[in-house]
């Protein structure tokens, strides 16, 4: 059985959740409020019929009087159409803000999600976070639209029927009370164990949407090495898992139900009893014992589903916590409340005394960027060389600030890139990622994905641009799929080879048309020969753009003015390739793959 | 138009016909995963009878405290009938509720049971279709069948089944009940089906439109969604969050729109069948009343007349929530049986002979594939490939040298022709044995959650430690692994993001390495390594690749430096086929190739 933390759940409920929600109600607050009151009508109504039954009881059928049976049954009729009405209108009136609220929420979610920094998206799956912004979101809805204002609907109702049993019988209305008492005490120790277990439920769900979403995007591993059957095996322990905890809360559940249904019962049994022996002592008419019974029969149902909206509003609770979390995760990385635009935009990349750390990687870890200076002046190309793990992809994705420095600064065009607004930095700097992400959407939109002014541009503007980014590219074999540049690729363009998917990249960096491009090494998936036709057509472009390429070929090298060696998280050396040959050991060991190569048939341009 | 499997998946506008074989195939399905629970569904129904029995008799036991007890106790001062129904009462309240306890505790774990069964199915699913498959139907689709689908089926059994049983057993008790106490209020109860019955319809078609409509847009919000998140770095980058807030906000509008009306359609129905109660226990009562005041009924009876029909349109209730949630998840079941009814191009066979590769021999016949019909990426070629040979296979990026290495790998099945390894055909040989023999190492080396030693043991599950170590050792990992937080233990976190391009593909090499099949194929597989790791991994390929067959894609020519033969693709087709030595000296295309890339080393 899994063990839940019941200490860590938070205590009810149903206001500190209502508060965590009016923040995305707005105006809607009101139509939930007209839904309670409304709510409200049509308990009031239902419970009105049982008094106009005893009338009818106790007035024309007692007394004999037929002519009286028609404007009673008509006046019960008339509550129960009412009461029909107003069912209706409760729903209409919560419909349109419940629904609107939810996608509040969904929007906020979305949206923080977008601008909470990579180093968060490196923690979170997107199963998770789905079963959160989704699953979470959905819950939420059904509670605001139609668990509290049941729950306040039906509250008031219980009050007001017991208030009504007043009027018949104090005694027996009493004696109703105490006999529910022991109702309470189930309900709270309910609430205790149930918020902790659906805590725990609502977070494994989420670990199963990730363990899904693993399995599809890393079908081609599982698929070479056979490996289906145990991710089959841990997906089925994981949702075992789950299965473990909605079990033991519909096991709760059940419990509760138990005493919901029984105490009521056994409180109606000692009525009945002390009722017909207040009767028999001519403290009670036959119509009042009637009345008792039919608005206790009333009351009945609203007592029945406190327990599942207060399950409701438990998980809904358990909802907003997970909701929150994320809410709660402060953006770091953002524009400043001022930001500067560099007056020159030459672009001119420096970087001082550059720290980096992963989060959380205290202790004796040491920082992967460990005092990078490096200055990339206008107009230059710098290729970055560097062993596997050295911090070249982490040097990469500072200057677009995809991570912060955690100690020292970027200089774009003399400005510190944190005091710039996000979209300008962006704007001047552009990339092309060593795993070439691609979107599930056509060719144009992906290639042009940082071109936001060609949205509404004329199409022959958006095309001049995109056949010359996909012609330096080498892409043009997209002219060849079927429906050409309007092609939708597969999510992450699945369909392609890794040299396309690169090309594709590379052609969306070009496209950006901006100051800075930040290649990681960018050729590594194309052949030799297409290589070579890529890079003549880069030269062009980087003749008069700004450069920092990450490269593990001496083909790339040759792309650069210049070379940094990044050894051990700092710059080693900065020359040119043949500088850097002559003089550094660690580069001819990195860039040589002559060296040692059996099959060297000739020696020309091996540097050993 | 087609309807078969995924096919219709995003479409609202079904004719009767295909309304109705989808329908049929989601039933299908429904009653494939109710089928093994059918014992406990029967006990489930016989505590449901008996909660309802005992429930249906409280209202009756009440009317005999009032029409018995009450006239004993008054008149004659006897206790004993009133205290004989009150104590069957407190004893038909503890069954109620007894039972119902014990019924809601067994229909969740039955219902959590069949989810539990259809989650492993939808996967294991996933896991058997072809890759052509997934290269179209995007994960965001099978994330969706799996979360929001699943949910809201679980929905339908958890509340839904016992709603429909208690619901059905309690409107059948309840007319029972009220018939024997007075068949005349029977009547007007049987009057009140006809408009139940059409309300009922009316709001069956309507919920079906809608509930269509809402699946389609949950699953259109949460492909957004999930690429978003696994893009977020190329979206911040090319500062798509604006574009993609106002995409996403469509979205959420159009699913917040279906989810208002498949709401408002119930919220029609539910007042409408009150509308219908009200009228019948009006009649009832005014009925009742007249027959009070004749005399030749009882109040009593009256009460419980009233009671039982105002009871009646409970259950009914309770069905029309069965209803809405029935009708909510099979249109979760339509999508989810349409997913698997998808059939893999690539079948394992039934009950496949054992197969143990000796050899490694590989031999491809008159074989050629094609995506679709007439469009060729490889036209009609043969190849052999002797055991313990390593082959080079080179040419352009697009030449279709990934498409022969996936065929080998079994990704693909050959549109013509067959492949066999050691004599057997592959299509004849079961997964499992398949996969120990040969192993396919691709460009895009993905890591799973868990630790650094969880990834590499995908490759042998049963591997010790020390076979870990030893195989991160052989191809140059063990020292980059070691440097982590937690070396072998380190976890990954989601996809490997602290891990570089480079080091997941080390890593992907250890799982090659301890996997140690019979026949190897590399695609790309160093692509993203500096070039002494490369030179490490090709020292160890070379132990490795001893009385192994092997075949490697890489643009870096050094490759061939442990090939025996080299394989020239362009344009799908073979041009040059020879050992590397050979085709070194000679002045076809490799040779110009090789010069090419010894000239960009310079």
């Amino acid at each position: 059985m899994p063990t839940v933390d019941i200490e860590a759940s938070p205590r009810i409920g149903a206001i500190r959740g209502l508060a965590r929600v009016l923040p995305f109600a707005g105006r809607d607050t009101f139509g939930l409020v007209a839904g309670m009151g409304i709510s409200l009508i049509s308990s009031g109504l239902a419970l009105g019929i049982p008094i106009a039954l005893e009338a009818l009881v106790d007035g024309p059928l007692r007394g004999n009087d037929p002519s009286l049976v028609w404007p009673a049954v008509g006046l019960i009729a008339v509550l129960g159409l009412f009461e029909a009405l107003f069912i209706y209108l409760r729903r209409v009136t919560v419909l349109t803000p419940g629904t609107r609220i939810d996608s509040r929420i969904r929007n906020a979610m979305y949206d923080h999600l977008q601008n909470l920094p990579v180093s968060f998206h490196d923690k979170w799956q997107s199963g998770q976070l789905l079963s959160r912004a989704h699953t979470d979101v959905s819950l939420i809805r059904r509670w605001v639209s139609f668990g509290v204002v049941m729950l306040v609907g039906n509250s008031i109702a219980i009050v007001l029927g017991i208030g009504i049993l007043f009027t018949w019988s104090p005694t027996l209305a009493i004696l109703f009370l105490i006999c529910s008492i022991p109702m309470f005490v189930f309900g709270s120790r309910f609430r205790n164990r149930f918020a902790g277990l659906s805590r725990a439920a609502q977070d494994q769900w989420g670990d199963v949407a990730t363990s899904v979403e693993e399995s599809v995007h890393g079908i081609r591993v599982l698929r070479s090495f056979g490996r289906g059957g145990d991710s089959l095996s841990r997906f089925a322990e994981r949702a075992s898992h789950g299965r473990q905890l909605e079990v033991v809360k519909g096991n709760a559940r059940a419990t509760l139900g138990f005493w919901l249904v029984w105490i009521p019962d056994f409180a109606l049994a000692a009525c009945l009893l002390v009722g017909v022996w207040l009767a028999s002592e001519g403290d009670l008419t036959t119509g009042q014992l009637f009345a008792f019974f039919a608005t206790a029969a009333v009351l009945a149902s609203p007592i029945e589903s406190v327990g599942y909206l207060l399950a409701l509003t438990l998980e809904a609770q358990s909802g907003l916590d997970r909701i929150y979390e994320i809410f709660d995760r402060e953006n770091t990385i953002t524009s400043p409340a001022a930001p500067i635009v560099p007056v020159r935009s030459a672009g001119s990349l420096v970087f001082d005394d550059v720290h980096y750390r992963h989060e959380g990687g205290d202790g004796p870890v040491r920082d992967v960027l460990n005092g990078v200076s490096l200055e990339i002046l206008p107009g230059e190309t710098m290729a970055v060389v560097g062993a596997t793990g050295s911090g070249k992809t982490v040097l990469t994705a500072l200057p677009a600030r995809l991570y912060d420095v955690t100690s020292g600064r970027i200089l774009l065009d003399g400005v510190d890139i944190r005091d710039m607004s996000l979209d300008t930095l962006r704007t001047r700097i552009a990339m092309a990622f060593e795993d070439a992400t691609l979107f599930s959407d056509t060719v144009r939109n992906n290639v042009l994905l940082g071109r936001h002014d060609l949205v509404s541009a004329p199409e022959s503007d958006s095309d001049a641009v995109l056949s010359q980014a996909l012609s330096i590219a080498e892409a043009e074999f997209v002219y060849d799929l079927p429906d050409g540049v309007d092609t939708v690729i597969g999510e992450q363009g699945l369909s392609l080879s890794g040299g396309q998917r690169q090309r594709l990249a590379l052609a969306r960096a070009i496209a950006a048309a901006p100051e800075v491009l930040v290649l990681d090494d960018p050729l590594s998936a194309l052949d030799v020969e297409t290589e070579a036709r890529v890079e003549a057509a880069l030269r062009k472009v980087l003749s008069t753009t700004t450069a920092l390429v990450v490269a593990h070929r001496p083909s790339t090298v040759m792309l650069a003015d210049r070379v940094a060696l990044l050894d051990k998280g700092r710059i080693a050396a900065v020359g040119t390739h043949s500088e850097l040959l002559a003089t550094s050991a660690v580069y001819r060991h990195l860039i040589s793959s002559l060296s040692d190569e059996p099959i060297d048939v000739d020696d020309e341009g091996s540097v050993a | 138009m087609n309807t078969t499997g995924v096919a219709g998946e995003d479409r609202q506008d079904f004719t009767t016909r295909e309304n109705k074989a989808i329908r049929a195939r989601s039933i299908a399905l429904l009653g494939l995963l109710v089928r093994p629970h059918r014992a406990r569904f029967g006990w489930t129904a016989v505590m449901v009878v008996a909660s309802t029995a005992a429930q249906v008799a409280g209202p009756l036991l009440i009317a005999w405290g009032i029409d018995v007890g009450l006239p004993a106790a008054v008149d004659r001062g006897n206790f004993t009938p009133i205290l004989f129904i009150v104590a069957a009462f407190i004893a038909t309240g503890i069954c109620a509720a007894g039972f119902l306890a014990s019924y809601t505790r067994l229909s969740i774990s039955m219902s959590q049971d069949i989810l539990v069964a259809l989650r492993r199915r939808i996967f294991k699913h996933t896991q058997r279709l072809s890759l052509e498959f997934h290269e179209r139907y995007t994960s965001g689709r099978i994330i969706a069948r799996q979360t929001s689908d699943i949910d809201t089926l679980g929905e339908l059994l958890s509340g839904g089944l016992s709603n429909l049983v208690a619901g059905l057993l309690f409107l059948v008790f309840t007319a029972v009940a009220l018939v024997s106490i007075d068949p005349q209020s029977g009547i007007a109860l049987a009057v009140a089906l006809i408009p139940i019955v059409a309300v009922t319809l009316w709001f069956s078609n309507a919920s079906r439109r809608e509930f269509r409509a809402s699946r389609i847009y949950s699953t259109r919000l949460i492909i957004q969604f999930v690429e978003s998140m696994t893009g977020i770095r190329a979206v911040k980058a090319f500062r798509r969050e604006a574009l993609d807030r106002e995409t996403y906000a469509a979205k959420v509008e159009d699913y917040r729109e279906a989810t208002r009306r498949t709401i408002h359609v119930f919220g029609i129905y539910d007042p409408a069948l009150k509308v219908i109660g009200t009228l019948t226990v009006a009649a009832v009562l005014l009925l009742g009343s007249f027959r009070v005041i004749e005399g030749t009924l009882e109040v009593g009876a009256l009460l419980a007349v009233v009671l039982y029909t105002r009871r009646f349109f409970g259950p009914i209730e309770n069905l029309a929530m069965f209803y809405n949630s029935f009708q909510s998840a099979s249109s979760a079941l339509e999508k989810i049986s349409g997913f698997l009814e998808e059939r893999p191009s690539v079948v394992e066979p039934l009950n496949p002979e054992p197969f143990d590769a000796t050899k490694g021999n590989i031999v491809a016949t008159d074989v050629s594939f094609a995506y679709s019909a007439g469009n060729p990426v490889l036209p009609t070629f043969s190849l052999e490939i002797a055991g313990g040979q390593t082959v080079a296979l080179v040419g352009a990026t697009g030449a279709g040298k990934s498409t022969l290495a996936k065929l080998i790998a079994r990704f693909y099945d050959p549109t013509d022709g067959a492949i066999t390894i050691d004599g057997r055909d592959l299509t004849t040989i079961g997964d499992a044995d398949f996969r120990r023999a040969v192993t396919l190492v691709t460009q895009e080396a993905y890591l799973f959650t868990g630790s650094i030693a969880d990834n590499i043991r995908l490759g042998k599950t049963d591997a010790t430690d020390d076979e870990v170590v030893a195989a991160a050792r052989a191809v140059g990992a063990h020292d980059f692994i070691t440097a982590l937080p937690d070396g072998y233990d380190t976890d990954v976190n989601k996809r490997g993001s602290r891990i570089s391009a480079g080091q997941r593909q080390l890593v992907s090499f250890c799982r090659a390495f301890i996997a140690n099949p019979r026949v190897l194929i590399l695609d790309e597989a160093t692509a993203s390594l500096d070039i002494p790791s490369e030179r490490l991994i090709q020292s160890a390929l070379q132990k490795l690749l001893t009385n192994r067959t092997a075949i490697i894609i890489a643009h870096r020519l050094s490759t061939v430096a442990i090939a025996d033969r080299v394989l020239v693709m362009d344009h799908g087709v073979i041009v040059e086929d020879g050992p590397t030595e050979e085709l070194l000296r000679g002045s076809g295309r490799f040779s110009t190739l090789h010069r090419a890339w010894r000239e960009s080393l310079a």
